[in-house]
């Protein structure tokens, strides 16, 4: 059966991350996958003793030490993860959804959703997580790095769920914004559903054209769409169109450009996820 | 660089790294100028490589965490060729070790790393420790109250020092400890200056200065492709350590590219080849680093420290570095090998400790490996060779108008069946050259038969001796006039080719072990 992954770490997001996936399985009758991922953060050192001297049998009593050291860390960790995820049952449940399952798993978020998702559709995940009230307005650790290694869309979600009435698709023109539109188009999820189609940045007549052609496509799948173009940076562009068409849910293509030109000069992505209020769907 | 890991592997750990970082620059220092003795070079040419080898490392290695620098297993093996040639060929052999190296990366030779079994890692490391020991030996001969007194001191500093606090390097300590009393005192011992010079500034590139012949190729060829093998294989051992001790993966074929970069750079800039560092790798770990920002910061600390340092640097006593080296020969042997020793199988002792005597008498990693993998091949052999059993039974031809009759032992002798006798020899198990005699040695060639089928359905037949062998039981039998009758060949002989054909068939496996 299909199924969506909905991805909890049991912080302020999850409720609204379960709220999300409720909707999105109700919507296109998906089963539910929970996972919930235990990553030991082996890349970090928890204790460190800089006396630099080494004894009888170094590397083994230093490893012994390091495993009794996480062991009890790792246990406390489960159990928490046991009750996340039966709380997460508990909220499916009260939704309406059935079809429930709850994965918990050793690992890293990324490498453990690269394992799942090609078996699934759908992957949902808070805007924050864990150290969600750490530094306000940024943008999770994790979010980033699954967005980008994600080959299934992702939605992410915002902090509290609203229900989801009329969606605006961020049209670039870009392969992976009409790998959105043909989801858009062949998917239940937002099938009649009113949307606001927006190109903004340089407007000429090719891209009119081009959004448009788009617009009509979608209209032959049925949905009410309207379309604007606006000659704005695209950041400033779609903020305003939330708010003016009061957009319940932002579509678009993801990471169009390297990490490299990210890394310094930054990337609409992540700008559009940390500064809208809505949860955002997002195609690679 | 950009990978979906770059962030974790250098900025997921920044305090650990960059205090692991401090303190393993200052545990390579000593390390770095006692392997340039080793050598027979100037000090400053293992630290220039030590420098390079960690920076450039801390890139392209496939082992975050892991500190690679100029090491004693290395430096042991150019001790002829700086003796005979000079540092020029040191360095053209070190740049050849780097595109050996390269190359084996490439070739994805890291592979080959499952051959070598925990008993012969066993050995190696109980080797290294042995032999960074011995390198400390002569320093140790110079004698005098003062040296003995001195390592005694520094030791007593570097075990004891952990006890009361653990947020200073005990061994920096005992090298400070050390250089302040020889300076107050004015003790007659030898110091790190009077053993050559120094780094008085950064690394600059220079082109070795040797005539470019396939003269000078012959000369450091030997040597390269000893270098390559010892690097890369204590590289990819030290990666398996850390490995174990962190519970993270690494690339060992990009540990080999990353390695073969190092001593390629770190010829170029005037450096000896090295490679990974068991003790040091340790410390790291101990120390809280885990990314590959450790591994950068302890190079770039260490040629800060000693660019600045220098005149300081000088003034180190020769006692405590041998102090320092032996806390890491005593941190890298495994002393559970010796309790192990009764405990293990005989077998694997005896891998154990030809690997380590081989090394320590030849001084070459290589070669001592080499020796271990073979006798571990040799045991594994031997013992699956004795998964081959050959059982028989007599049966009786149906003779027309005769009682049928089954195998019996008086019917055996019983002289009116025995032109109708057939016996059938069901072969279970290994069939491969190290089993193939017992095999043959399992038929009665002296008994006289109609008939022998051999039932070889069970058996599985690993390489052309097996299929020799057979050949050669079915000779013997027809020789004496007996006809042959072979059951089940074609099961027996799947496992010939080289590959089980397992990918391509999902149930190939089951089948291969139900039959």
């Amino acid at each position: 059966m299909l199924h969506l992954i909905a991805c909890t770490d049991g912080s302020i997001y999850a409720p609204s991350v379960y709220s999300h996936s409720a909707w999105a399985a109700t919507r296109t009758g998906m089963a539910v996958k929970v996972l919930h991922v235990l990553d030991p953060h082996r890349e970090r050192a928890y204790v460190s003793d800089l006396s630099g001297a080494i004894g009888f049998d170094a590397s083994t009593e230093l490893t012994e030490e390091l495993v009794k050291l996480e062991e009890a860390k790792a246990r406390v960790a489960r159990l928490k993860g046991e009750a996340i995820l039966a709380d997460a049952k508990r909220h499916f449940s009260s939704a309406g959804i059935s079809e429930i399952e709850t994965l918990q798993r050793h690992g890293a978020l990324v490498e453990t959703l690269a394992e799942l998702e090609p078996a699934s559709e759908l992957v949902i995940i808070g805007k924050r997580g864990e150290h969600a009230d750490f530094a306000k307005g940024h943008l999770g650790s994790q979010v980033q790095r699954v967005i980008r290694a994600s080959v299934k869309p992702v939605l992410v979600a915002a902090r509290s769920f609203r229900p989801i009435e009329r969606f605006l698709i961020a049209y670039d023109g870009g392969p992976s914004v009409t790998r959105a539109v043909e989801f858009v188009f062949s998917n239940p999820l937002l099938r009649g559903l009113p949307c606001h189609l927006l190109r903004a940045g340089r407007i000429d007549d090719k891209a009119t054209w081009y959004l448009e052609e788009t617009a009509d496509r979608l209209r032959e799948g049925g949905f009410e769409v309207t379309t604007q173009a606006v000659s704005e940076p695209p950041e400033t562009a779609i903020t305003a169109a939330i708010i003016e068409q009061a957009i319940d849910l932002l579509v678009m293509g993801a990471y169009g450009h390297s990490p490299i030109r990210q890394f310094i000069l930054g990337s609409t992505t992540t700008t559009m996820v940390r500064t809208c209020a809505v949860p955002v769907l997002m195609f690679r | 660089m950009f990978s979906r890991n770059f962030t974790q592997d250098w900025f997921s750990n920044l305090r650990g790294d960059v205090l692991a970082g401090l303190v393993v620059a200052l545990a390579l220092i000593p390390e770095a100028i006692a392997f340039s003795i080793i050598a027979g070079v100037d000090p400053k040419v293992g630290l220039y490589a030590s420098f390079c080898i960690a920076v450039v490392t801390a890139f392209f290695g496939g082992r975050p965490g892991m500190i690679s620098a100029a090491t004693g297993a290395m430096a042991l093996l150019m001790v002829t060729l700086v003796k005979e040639h000079g540092l020029q060929y040191l360095l053209v052999a070190t740049l050849l070790t780097g595109v050996f190296q390269m190359i084996a990366g490439l070739a994805r030779i890291g592979d080959v790393m499952r051959f070598v079994s925990k008993s012969v890692m066993t050995g190696f490391v109980n080797a290294l420790a042995i032999l960074i020991f011995l390198a400390q030996v002569p320093e140790l001969k110079v004698g005098g109250f003062a040296v003995y007194a001195m390592v005694a001191g520094s030791l007593a500093i570097i075990y004891l020092l952990p006890r009361l606090t653990r947020v200073v390097p005990s061994p920096l300590v005992a090298i400070i400890v050390m250089t302040v009393i020889a300076i107050i005192f004015k003790l007659d011992v030898r110091r790190v200056g009077d053993l050559g010079s120094l780094p008085d500034s950064l690394p600059v590139f220079l082109w070795p200065q040797v005539p470019l012949t396939l003269e000078t190729l012959k000369i450091v060829l030997p040597y390269s492709i000893g270098l390559a093998a010892v690097g890369l294989l204590e590289s990819w051992m030290t990666a398996q350590i850390v490995d174990e001790m962190t519970d993270t993966p690494s690339d060992k074929n990009r540990e080999s590219l990353g390695q073969g970069i190092a001593n390629f750079v770190a010829g170029l800039f005037g450096g000896m080849a090295g490679c990974a560092m068991i003790g040091q790798s340790v410390i790291n770990v101990k120390s809280g680093g885990r990314g590959r920002l450790s591994t950068l910061l302890a190079g770039v600390f260490l040629l800060i420290m000693i660019v600045a340092l220098g005149p300081w640097v000088k003034q180190i006593p020769m006692p405590a570095l041998v102090a320092v080296m032996i806390m890491v020969s005593i941190g890298t042997f495994s002393w559970a090998s010796f309790k192990n020793l009764s405990k293990h199988p005989k077998t694997s002792s005896i891998v154990m400790l030809a690997t380590t005597l081989v090394v320590v008498l030849t001084h070459n990693l290589a070669i001592g490996v080499g020796v271990g993998v073979l006798l571990s091949s040799i045991f594994f052999a031997r013992k699956v060779a004795q998964i081959l059993r050959v059982t028989s039974e007599l049966k009786m031809q149906p003779v027309p108008g005769g009682n049928k009759s089954k195998s019996k032992q008086k019917q055996e002798i019983s002289a009116n069946s025995r032109s109708q006798s057939c016996r059938i020899y069901t072969v279970t198990g290994q069939l491969f050259f190290a089993s193939s005699d017992a095999f043959v040695r399992e038929f009665d060639f002296k008994e006289v038969l109609s008939k022998v089928s051999i039932d070889v359905t069970h058996a599985h037949f690993w390489d052309l001796t097996a299929v020799a062998c057979l050949d050669k039981v079915v000779l013997k039998f027809r020789r004496e006039g007996t006809e042959v009758e072979l059951i089940g060949l074609n099961e027996a002989s799947a496992t010939l080719v080289d590959r089980l054909g397992v990918h391509d068939k999902p149930d190939a496996l089951e089948r291969l072990l139900a039959h």
